[in-house]
C-alpha cells in the first residue's frame, strides 16, 4: 500500500470522526435528567469521545483492508461456507435437533429456567415458522403479525374463561379465528404492493393493540386476563391437590408431585405444535398452492397471465400464516395464566420479522438458528436489554447490507423448469 | 361552531407538523421509490437535540427569539447529519437490491436510533416548561372562549416560510432540477453528469433537516417527548404523504394538514382513546380506494 493511501485514509477516518462527534455528541453526550420540576443537563463526554475514538479506528481499519482489496472477505467467506454446510447437511441438523430437542427435558443439566428459555425460544420458532409462509415463500413483508398472536391469545383467553372449555378445543378455535382475521385483513390489502402491503400490515397491528387497550368490556383493558385456565394431560390436570372427583396427573401416573411436569408438558406441547407447522409448510410447498405461493414471490406479473389469481394465492398464505399464529398465541396464553395487551407491541413482530430474515427467508432451519440466536443467547445478557435492541435492529441492517438472502439463503424456488430437479 | 373553529386551528397545527415530516417520506420515495421507516425516529432526534438546546440556551437567558432562531439552525444541522449517515450506512448499499430489501434494513435502523435514545437519554418521558405563553381570543362574548395561541401562530408561519424555501428550492435551483431530473430517470441523470450519489444524500438532508423543525415544533407544542414518539408520527406522516400521493410535494403537505384535521375531529367528536385508530384506518382506506392519492401520478407496472 502506497503512503498516498494510508494519507487519504487517515483523512476519511478523521471525517468519519467528525461526523460521529456530530452524531454522539448531544445525544450521547448530554443526557437530560428529570430532577424535581424541570430538566437538567448531565454531561457524559467520556463515552462520547470513546465512541468517536471508535468510529475512526473502524474506519481506518476498513479503509485500510479496503485498499488492499479483501473487501470484507472473511466475512463471505465464512458465511458461504456456513451455508453451502448447512445446506448439504439440512436433513442431518433437522433430525439431530428433534432428537436433542426430544430429549432435552431429561439432560442433567436442563433446570427449570433453560426449560423457560427453551420454552420460548420454541414459541419463537413457531412464529418463525408461521411468519415465514407469508415471508418466506408467499414473499408478503407483514410487519403486523403480531395481532394475529394477539387475536389467538385473547380468543383463548376468552373462550376460556367463559365457557370453561379445555385447551384441546379451544386451540383449534383460537386458530380459526386468528386465520380469520387473517382474511378480514388480507381480502381488502393484498392487491397492493410490497411495501404498502408492510406498512398497512403495521398499521393493523397497532389497530388490534389499541382495540384491545380500549374494550374494557371485553378484554379488561391494560389489565389483561387473568386465570386463563392451565392445560390438562388428555384431562387430568397438574394440580398438587385436585379437585373432588378429579384424578391428576401426578397421581395416576404414581408420581412424585413436582411443577416440573407441566413445563415438560408444556415444552412437548409447545415442541409438537411447532413440528407441525413445520411438517405442513414443507408439505404444502409441493402442492400446487406452495408453488403458486413461490411463483408469486418471483414474479407477480407472470403469475397473473399464467392464470394465478394473486389475490386468492397471496390470501390462503396469509390465513394459515395467521393461523399458525393464532396457535402460538393460545399456547403463550395458557402457559402465561394471564395476558395483557402489553405483550403484543410493535416490537413483538419486528422481532419476528428480524428472525424470518436473519435466518434467510424461507429457510426452515435458518428460522431456528436465528431463534436460538436471538433469543436464546441475548437471553443471558437479559440485563443489557436495551443494547440488546440495538444489536437487534443493527443485526438487520447489516445481514441486508452484506448477506441480503440471510444466513442460510434459501430462496431458491423449490422447482425450477430448467435446471437441477429437486 | 365555537369548537368547531377551535378544532379547526388545532388540527392545521398538528396538521404543520405532520406535513413537514411527510415531505421527507414524499422525497425519499420519490428518487429512490423506498419507504424510508426510519424518518420518523430521525423527526424524534430533532425533537430530541432540540429540547436539549432549549435546556441549555434556556440557562444563559438570551432573548426568545434569538434562541428559537439558534435552535431551529442547531436541530437542523445534527439531524441533517444522523439523515446522512442513515442514507450512507443502511441505504446506499442496497440499490439495486431485492425490493423489500431497504425496507427491512430501514425497519433495522429505526429499531436501532429508538434504542440508542433511550439508551442514552434514558426511557421516562422528558417533559419541559412551556416558552410560549398566551394567544389571542375570539369569540369573547359566546361561552367558548376560541384562542389561538403564539406558539400556533409561530409554528403555522415557520412552516408556511419553510415551504416557501423549500418550494423555491426544488422548482428554481439546480439542485432541485437534479432532483426531479433523478426522480425520473437515475441512469439518465447520472449520463448527464449529475452525481447521483450526492443528490440522494441531499435528499436525505433536507427531509431530516425538515423533520427536525417538526420535531422542534412536537416539542414546544406537546411541551413533552419521549424516545417513542417517532414511530406513531413517522406512521402519521407516512399516511399524510399517501393520501396526498406519494412523491408529491404539495401532497404532503395537503395529506399533511388533512390527517392532522381527521386526527383533531375525530378526537373531539367521536373518540379520544381511539385517535391513533382513526389515523391507521384513513391510511388503509386510502391505499386500498386510492392508491395514488389526491395529487400523485397513477404508477404503471411496466414488465
Amino acid at each position: 500500500m502506497e503512503k498516498k493511501d494510508i494519507i487519504q485514509s487517515f483523512k476519511d477516518s478523521l471525517f468519519t470522526g467528525l461526523i460521529a462527534l456530530a452524531l454522539f455528541g448531544p445525544i450521547v453526550g448530554l443526557r437530560t435528567v428529570s430532577k424535581g420540576e424541570g430538566l437538567f443537563i448531565t454531561q457524559q463526554w467520556g463515552v462520547v469521545f470513546l465512541l468517536v475514538g471508535l468510529c475512526i479506528l473502524g474506519r481506518f481499519l476498513i479503509n485500510i483492508n479496503s485498499a488492499r482489496r479483501t473487501e470484507f472477505k472473511i466475512f463471505s467467506t465464512i458465511s458461504s461456507k456456513f451455508s453451502s454446510i448447512t445446506e448439504d447437511k439440512a436433513k442431518h441438523f433437522a433430525i439431530t435437533g428433534i432428537l436433542f430437542a426430544v430429549v432435552f427435558p431429561f439432560l442433567p443439566f436442563t433446570d427449570r429456567y433453560f426449560m423457560d428459555v427453551a420454552i420460548m425460544i420454541l414459541t419463537y420458532i413457531m412464529l418463525g415458522w408461521g411468519l415465514n409462509i407469508v415471508v418466506g415463500l408467499a414473499g408478503l413483508l407483514d410487519l403486523g403479525y403480531v395481532a394475529f398472536y394477539a387475536v389467538g391469545a385473547y380468543s383463548y383467553a376468552l373462550i376460556a374463561t367463559t365457557f370453561g372449555w379445555s385447551f384441546w378445543i379451544c386451540l383449534p378455535l383460537a386458530g380459526v379465528f386468528a386465520a380469520f382475521f387473517g382474511i378480514l385483513l388480507g381480502f381488502p390489502v393484498l392487491r397492493l404492493r410490497g411495501d404498502y402491503l408492510a406498512i398497512v400490515t403495521l398499521g393493523f397491528g397497532e389497530i388490534i393493540r389499541i382495540i384491545l387497550i380500549n374494550w374494557y368490556e371485553v378484554t379488561n383493558g391494560p389489565d389483561g386476563i387473568t386465570g386463563i385456565p392451565r392445560p390438562s394431560f388428555f384431562g387430568l390436570p397438574f394440580k398438587r391437590s385436585p379437585d373432588e372427583g378429579e384424578t391428576s396427573f401426578h397421581l395416576f401416573f404414581n408420581l412424585e408431585y413436582s411443577t416440573m411436569h407441566r413445563i415438560i408438558f408444556l415444552y412437548y406441547l409447545i415442541l409438537v405444535l411447532a413440528l407441525i407447522t413445520n411438517y405442513f409448510t414443507l408439505k404444502i410447498r409441493k402442492l400446487p398452492v406452495g408453488r403458486a405461493w413461490e411463483a408469486l414471490r418471483e414474479d407477480e406479473i407472470a403469475c397473473k397471465s399464467l392464470g394465478v389469481n394473486p389475490t386468492n394465492t397471496k390470501l390462503t398464505a396469509f390465513a394459515i400464516g395467521a393461523m399458525f399464529g393464532g396457535f402460538a398465541g393460545s399456547f403463550f396464553a395458557t402457559r402465561q395464566a394471564f395476558i395483557s395487551p402489553e405483550s403484543f407491541t410493535f416490537i413483538e413482530s419486528a422481532i419476528i420479522v428480524a428472525i424470518v430474515v436473519l435466518g434467510g427467508m424461507g429457510s426452515q432451519t435458518g428460522v431456528v438458528l436465528a431463534s436460538i440466536f436471538l433469543i436464546g443467547i441475548t437471553e443471558m445478557f437479559r440485563d443489557l436489554e436495551q443494547y440488546r435492541m440495538i444489536a437487534f435492529g443493527g443485526a438487520m441492517v447489516l445481514i441486508m447490507v452484506f448477506k441480503p438472502k440471510g444466513i442460510l439463503a434459501n430462496r431458491k424456488p423449490t422447482i425450477l423448469m430448467h435446471g437441477d430437479k429437486k | 361552531m365555537e369548537y368547531f373553529i377551535q378544532q379547526l386551528v388545532n388540527g392545521i397545527t398538528l396538521g404543520s407538523i405532520y406535513g413537514l415530516i411527510a415531505i421527507g417520506y414524499t422525497m425519499v420515495y420519490g428518487i429512490i421509490g423506498m419507504i424510508n421507516f426510519a424518518h420518523g425516529d430521525i423527526f424524534m432526534i430533532g425533537a430530541f437535540v432540540a429540547l436539549i438546546s432549549f435546556i441549555i440556551f434556556g440557562l444563559t437567558g438570551v432573548a426568545l427569539p434569538i434562541i428559537l432562531l439558534l435552535v431551529l439552525l442547531i436541530a437542523m444541522l445534527f439531524t441533517a447529519c444522523y439523515g446522512w449517515t442513515v442514507e450512507k450506512l443502511a441505504y446506499k448499499p442496497l440499490r439495486g437490491s431485492f425490493r423489500l430489501a431497504p425496507l427491512i434494513s430501514a425497519l433495522g435502523m429505526s429499531i436501532v436510533l429508538q434504542n440508542y435514545v433511550q439508551v442514552s437519554q434514558g426511557a421516562r418521558v422528558k417533559p419541559m416548561q412551556p416558552l410560549f405563553s398566551g394567544g389571542l381570543e375570539f369569540f369573547k362574548s359566546s361561552d367558548f372562549i376560541v384562542t389561538v395561541s403564539y406558539l400556533q401562530i409561530f409554528i403555522v408561519v415557520l412552516t408556511i416560510i419553510l415551504m416557501g424555501i423549500f418550494t423555491y428550492l426544488i422548482t428554481k435551483t439546480d439542485l432541485g432540477r437534479a432532483q426531479r431530473a433523478c426522480e425520473q430517470d437515475r441512469t439518465m441523470t447520472a449520463l448527464l453528469g449529475i452525481n447521483v450519489d450526492r443528490t440522494i444524500s441531499i435528499t436525505f438532508i433536507i427531509g431530516s433537516s425538515l423533520a427536525s423543525v417538526a420535531g422542534m415544533m412536537f416539542v414546544l407544542y406537546y411541551g413533552v417527548i419521549d424516545f417513542y414518539i417517532g414511530f406513531l408520527a413517522g406512521i402519521k406522516a407516512f399516511t399524510a404523504a399517501v393520501l396526498g400521493g406519494i412523491g408529491s410535494l404539495p401532497g404532503a403537505m395537503l395529506g399533511g394538514l388533512l390527517i392532522g384535521l381527521i386526527e383533531t375531529f375525530w378526537a373531539g367528536y367521536v373518540s379520544l382513546e381511539y385517535k391513533d385508530v382513526a389515523a391507521f384506518s384513513v391510511l388503509i382506506v386510502v391505499l386500498i380506494f386510492f392508491p395514488t392519492g389526491f395529487l400523485g401520478k397513477p404508477d404503471i407496472e411496466k414488465v
